[in-house]
């Protein structure tokens, strides 16, 4: 069977395809939303971060033999931790000023990350391998599914649709979404915003990281690997809203989706139809998809 | 004064100005080397740092070893891969610093900027990173060498070896840029020489991170190979994807530009039966060993063909600017040209006159992983391919200055 020329089989697994990058645009976008939302940060070191949970997770693969299981609860939690003292030390000290010092603080620290780990590991990455219990694929019929990219979506979405939940739907997350919107008032209310806000930041960055050792078998562990991820991922946030949580989740997959889509029909122009959605969609609803204006 | 005395003093004084007169030929009383290299992005591992290293040990050695009566000196800058950059810092270079010559320029782009800059100015450019051919044919000038390998002799190393050993159908995943498009070309052209056919190919944007909706085209299409024109980070995300998703081994890749360090960083589990055409290959000889263990002693990883033929390119330059007594561009250039290079790298090396260094390529194939004995034993070499196939021929030249 064809659709405009192109067999199902191809268009059944190309769609998959984009759904699974999808979920990397999702994590990702997701843990910039939540910071944006809360401290007014555009974090530009997610990238690095990621980049970081990824190399956290090869260097205890290779050094002291933990598995990738364990590494994709302490990844997070180590990069995590670099990202409440970021807060702490620096971060704190910008709230009062314009969002360009943020952006630039945090542009120079992946900088010098991303520049630490090129001299320590070189460019040229790392091989991390397959979990044993991930391995293999699986016959779809319309295309061979490896196991562990499966894992990706299921493990990702998971994580997204919790993270969600914890903001929507728990106390937790209305103190959150409070101190968004009237940081004085819930303080006089006897929470510790400050504390709050330093949570906020070590969990995005700690959705970052957890991106990061999902990606780790994937791609070769590099240096630049956020690099070049992470401006796809900004325009998934300015498509979706800046700070819109659900928002953020549900364009990450529609324009992995979409990518996908494009790779078929005209693969060139993979690479900038998120950015033409960018430009079509500031232009009709600046505050995007999501946002509200 | 004694008589005895004013003989030393003036013997003295003779040597002095014969000496002086000496370095008098050389410009600024040294000769001095600039490595504009990629230092910080995807191509640094494969040039970078080592192509600095090994123009150091070039210098060194040739010092030790030759006793020049001229100065030495060497400055590297980082060229990020950005023509305008590197063409800048080659200008600054030569008019502010007084630098000989200009070397290394992975990254084809950049050597062409400088060669235009190295034209004008009068100086050497010798060439050991970039890959396309143009840097000999319609690009070509007369203070240009471009020394180690380029994409005529990729293709014809592996493309032909894959080809003839039954790799008949072919699906090129090509960057989408003109080294890419180049490589694809050439590649394809050997293909179809050998009795080969194209059934497909797929341009990918450049960096790209995730192959896979390519490799599921390169999957669909049923071709035997599937010929990656591409190089450093896309080449290895591709093969480590290609394994993932089980094309690898009903299909097989060819890797059109691969280096050890590649090889290296991915390990032979994905890489294991790949043909690759190398310049160099660190355990072919005594010599090559030898020298390799010197620099990996101080680089901590093996050389790459672009970082050995860095070392041989720049030692003879300097033997060239020694025998010519001068560092005058076009008498060191008709010297470079007139002395054949034989060395560990290259033996019977010759710089024609379209600026091309000619010498034998190695199609190798890279080792099962049961096979590899000790730290970067990666490569069986499975033929030499002599000089005067491995290259483009001059009958086929594009070059303004080759006369037919």
């Amino acid at each position: 069977m064809e659709i405009f020329g192109i067999s199902t089989a191809l268009l059944g697994s190309q769609l998959l395809v984009g759904l699974i990058n999808g979920s990397f645009y999702a994590i990702l976008s997701l843990g910039l939303a939540i910071i944006f939302g809360l401290l007014n940060i555009i974090n530009f070191c997610h990238g690095a971060q990621y980049m970081m949970g990824a190399f956290v997770a090869w260097i205890a693969l290779t050094r002291f033999g933990i598995s990738y299981w364990v590494a994709l609860i302490a990844a997070p939690l180590i990069v995590g931790l670099v990202g409440v003292l970021i807060e702490r030390l620096m971060l704190r000290r910008l709230y009062k000023l314009d969002h360009l010092y943020g952006l630039l603080l945090t542009f120079g620290l992946a900088l010098i990350f991303e520049g630490i780990f090129r001299d320590q590991f070189g460019i040229s990455g790392e091989s991390y391998e397959v979990p044993e219990l991930l391995s293999g694929g699986v016959n779809l019929g319309f295309m061979f599914l490896p196991i562990y990219r499966g894992w990706v979506i299921i493990a990702s979405l998971t994580v997204c649709f919790g993270t969600w939940y914890m903001i929507e739907r728990t106390k937790l997350g209305a103190y959150l979404r409070a101190g968004t919107e009237n940081s004085a008032m819930v303080q006089a209310l006897g929470i510790n915003v400050p504390l709050l806000i330093t949570f906020t930041y070590g969990y995005g960055v700690a959705l970052a990281a957890f991106a990061g050792v999902l990606a780790a078998p994937i791609f070769q562990v590099n240096p630049l690997m956020g690099s070049n991820l992470i401006i796809v991922v900004f325009a998934v946030v300015v498509i979706g809203g800046m700070g819109s949580i659900m928002g953020s989740i549900l364009t990450g997959l529609g324009l992995g989706l979409i990518e996908g889509l494009t790779r078929v029909i005209y693969p060139e122009a993979s690479s900038v139809v998120v950015f033409v959605i960018m430009v079509i969609v500031l232009l009709l609803r600046p505050a995007g998809l999501f946002g509200k204006s | 004064m004694s008589s005895r005395k004013y003989a030393r003093t003036a013997c003295a004084a003779a040597l002095a100005a014969l000496s002086l007169g000496a370095q008098a030929q050389i410009s600024g009383g040294s000769v001095k080397i600039g490595v504009l290299t990629d230092l910080s992005g995807t191509y640094s591992d494969l040039a970078g740092s080592g192509a600095v290293l090994a123009t150091r040990m070039a210098i060194d050695d040739f010092i030790a070893s030759e006793k020049p009566n001229f100065k030495i000196e060497m400055v590297s800058a980082d060229h990020q891969n950005k023509a305008d950059i590197a063409s800048n810092k080659a200008r600054e270079w030569i008019e502010r610093e007084n630098v000989d010559t200009v070397t290394e320029l992975v990254t084809t782009s950049t050597a062409l900027a400088v060669m235009k800059v190295a034209k004008e100015k009068d100086r050497v450019v010798i060439m050991n990173g970039p890959a396309s051919t143009p840097i000999t044919n319609e690009q070509c000038n007369d203070v240009s060498v471009h020394y180690t390998y380029d994409t005529y002799a990729l293709a014809n190393g592996t493309a032909k070896a894959v080809t003839t050993q039954g790799g008949k159908s072919w699906f090129f995943l090509t960057a989408d840029y003109a080294f890419g498009h180049a490589l694809e070309k050439d590649s394809s052209a050997v293909v179809l020489a050998n009795g080969g056919k194209i059934v497909g190919s797929v341009r990918h944007p450049f960096p790209g991170s995730d192959f896979s909706s390519f490799l599921l085209k390169a999957q669909a299409s049923g071709a035997q190979v599937i010929g990656l024109a591409n190089a450093g980070a896309d080449t290895t995300n591709a093969i480590k994807q290609a394994a993932e998703f089980g094309i690898t081994p009903k299909q097989s890749l060819a890797g059109l530009l691969m280096f050890i360090t590649d090889i290296h960083s991915l390990g032979l589990k994905p890489t294991q039966g790949m043909y690759l055409t190398e310049g160099f290959y660190w355990d072919r000889t005594d010599e090559t060993r030898a020298w390799s263990k010197r620099f990996f002693e101080k680089q901590k990883k093996m050389p790459t063909m672009v970082q050995a033929g860095q070392y041989s390119s720049i030692y003879h330059y300097l033997r060239a600017v020694k025998a010519a007594g001068t560092d005058d561009t076009s008498k060191v250039m008709a010297m470079m040209k007139k002395t054949p290079i034989n060395d560990f790298f290259a033996k019977n090396g010759q710089i024609r006159d379209d600026g091309r260094m000619v010498h034998d390529m190695y199609l190798v194939q890279v080792k099962k992983p049961a096979d590899s004995k000790y730290p970067w034993d990666y490569y069986t070499i499975k033929a030499t391919i002599p000089a005067a196939e491995a290259f483009q021929p001059l009958a086929l030249s594009r070059c303004p200055l080759i006369k037919k």
